[in-house]
């Protein structure tokens, strides 16, 4: 009993550590995001701005246009969206309530792809898309999400189909519902927990993609916010008050999407963890 | 022919029967394919076209600055491995020491950090918040607060070795040090690894703990017996997904060190992507890629054959 309760009390303790340790990094942003340059960098560090300079915000803004930035990200992010939710559900659908000849074989060939490292189709692609004329477009970001919607959503998603009774299809087949009655008001309805979870693990995905908009944007005025703090970073090394504040503008809007959604983010990583 | 006598049926009525059968299976793959359909066309236009393309192009000289292309054979993965290419064996050998470092390195603190989890302490849901969190966050921005936090003369880090009177380090800046800080800023975003093995954890039954506790065992042997023996099949879950993922890493060498300092942070995603979209030299860089391809694959297929002896599901007995 004793033992038990002291093993508590050490686990207690090591999680208080291990818990300043993962958030010190996100103080250090956010402190330094309000902070006058002068006493940004005092050693040993302060981490209470005296006072607080939320203008770096503004300022951040005025130097880089992180308003059009901004509104890019968002297009592509919002576009990417509805692709992947409308195309993942529909792709699962097929491929888990309807029995169609060699279904599995072409779902097992499919998920084989996602072995493929995404360098080997990287060059290609990007080259069928600029001969096409699209080089500097949002297309090559947003289109692929409307084939399919990667496979590792439709693979979830068809995890969860698969957990629904057949019961439901077949009782809505003798009412005279037909196939995408059937997706849209038995399906869809029923499957809304795993929905969120790929709408949110999309989101995040989209908004934080580096290396497509690097490979695909050229013009400053069409950079999404990943490219455009980049760029920040390359040309204001010395600002480190202006691009505190822009790297916080940009982990934001996760941060929030992440403690709104909490609970669809664990109960999704644990359901790809446990039927990987 | 089947048993049509044995049902009853008249050799008429089977046939009408096998018909409607045969309407309603044509019905199905009809709209099995037609909901599956953009998937299909997804994977033809987006991955199995742009493989062939890619495997032809790593047969040739394709370069975007040059007018004609010629067809060499495989000239482009000779010179790979003829060692007159420097940087592809140095970009190898980094990605590699980085696979090992990070490899272990992940699964074991997430192993532990989930065990810690797992325990029954107040506030479970506030810390595992907390230990998620980062792993969220974009790595261009993430990037930012380590280039500072690492920084030799700026940053916290070496601020706070100082004052505790211990070796202060170059970080990013070191020639030997470059791949571990890499690692461990990575480390910051183990959080989705450690989810993983707590769900694990919590899918093991608790009477196998409380028929330790009647042996008289103690703490390490449930550890010994039943928790790693059980969280097997989630260990080579996370061991699979972090190599693969390792071998990838590209967003964090670009933005962290662009290679430097003097090429010991040159992975090979990031030479790849040189030589494709700086140099211009896409059939070169198409063999790079198909070379990543094999060894993610063998190290795949290692890990798949391996773990025949060492991950325990449940009910495999039989």
């Amino acid at each position: 009993m004793r033992e038990s309760r002291l093993k508590l009390a050490a686990g207690y303790v090591a999680l208080l550590i291990i818990s300043v340790m993962f958030i010190v990094p996100f103080v250090w942003l956010l402190r330094s995001s309000v902070m006058d340059l002068s006493q940004i960098f005092i050693m040993p560090p302060e981490w209470l701005p005296r006072p607080f300079h939320f203008d770096n915000f503004k300022n951040a803004m005025t130097v880089v246009p992180f308003g059009a930035f901004f509104k890019n990200t968002l297009i592509i992010v919002v576009s990417v969206l509805l692709g992947t939710v409308v195309s993942s559900t529909v792709a699962a659908f097929g491929f888990s309530r309807i029995r169609w000849k060699g279904r599995d074989m072409v779902f097992a060939i499919l998920m084989s792809a996602m072995m493929l490292p995404g360098a080997v189709t990287l060059i290609p692609s990007f080259l069928g898309w600029k001969t096409l004329g699209f080089y500097d477009t949002f297309y090559p970001l947003i289109v692929p999400a409307y084939f399919g919607g990667g496979i590792f959503n439709i693979f979830l998603l068809r995890q969860f189909y698969l957990t629904i009774p057949q019961d439901f299809d077949e009782a809505a087949f003798v009412d005279g519902a037909n196939y995408f009655q059937i997706y849209w008001r038995i399906l869809l309805p029923l499957s809304r927990s795993a929905v969120i979870v790929v709408a949110l693990f999309t989101f995040l995905g989209s908004w934080n993609d580096f290396m497509g908009p690097l490979i695909y944007l050229k013009s400053d005025s069409r950079f999404t916010l990943a490219l455009g703090l980049q760029m920040f970073q390359g040309s204001y090394t010395a600002q480190w008050d202006l691009l505190m504040a822009a790297s916080a503008a940009v982990v934001l809007p996760c941060v929030v999407v992440f403690l709104v959604g909490q609970r669809y983010f664990l109960e999704g990583i644990t359901l790809t963890g446990l039927k990987g | 022919m089947g048993i049509p006598a044995l049902e009853g049926h008249s050799a008429l009525e089977t046939q009408a029967l096998r018909k409607r059968k045969h309407a309603r299976e044509r019905k199905a793959l009809f709209y099995g394919l037609l909901f599956t359909s953009p998937a299909i066309l997804g994977f033809l236009i987006f991955t199995l076209g742009p493989m062939i393309a890619s495997f032809y192009l790593s047969l040739t000289d394709y370069n975007v600055f040059k007018s004609n292309t010629t067809f060499i054979g495989f000239d482009n993965y000779a010179k790979l491995f003829s060692g007159e290419d420097d940087l592809f064996y140095q970009s190898l050998g980094t990605t590699f020491y980085f696979v090992v470092l990070r490899v272990p390195a992940v699964i074991i603190i997430s192993f532990f950090m989930a065990l810690l989890l797992n325990m029954n302490v107040k506030g479970r849901s506030v810390f595992r918040t907390i230990i998620y969190l980062p792993s969220i966050v974009p790595a261009v921005a993430s990037s930012m607060i380590w280039l500072w936090l690492l920084n030799p003369d700026l940053g916290l880090v070496n601020s706070v070795l100082q004052k505790l009177h211990l070796p202060t380090s170059n970080w990013l800046f070191g020639e030997s040090s470059v791949i571990p800080s890499i690692v461990l800023t990575s480390l910051w975003g183990i959080g989705g690894t450690v989810i993983i093995f707590l769900a694990g954890l919590s899918g093991i039954p608790k009477q196998y703990y409380e028929a330790i506790d009647v042996d008289g065992g103690n703490w390490f042997h449930k550890l010994r017996h039943i928790t790693i023996p059980m969280v097997t099949p989630t260990i080579f879950f996370n061991t699979i997904m972090t190599i693969i993922g390792s071998f990838q890493v590209f967003s964090e060498a670009y933005i962290l060190t662009q290679g430097g300092p003097n090429n010991k942070s040159l992975f090979f995603v990031f030479y790849l992507w040189r030589t494709a979209f700086r140099d211009t030299e896409m059939g070169y860089a198409s063999a790079l890629a198909w070379v990543l391809f094999i060894i993610i694959l063998i190290f795949t297929v290692i890990i798949f054959k391996t773990s025949k002896s060492w991950v325990h599901y449940e009910g495999d007995k039989a």
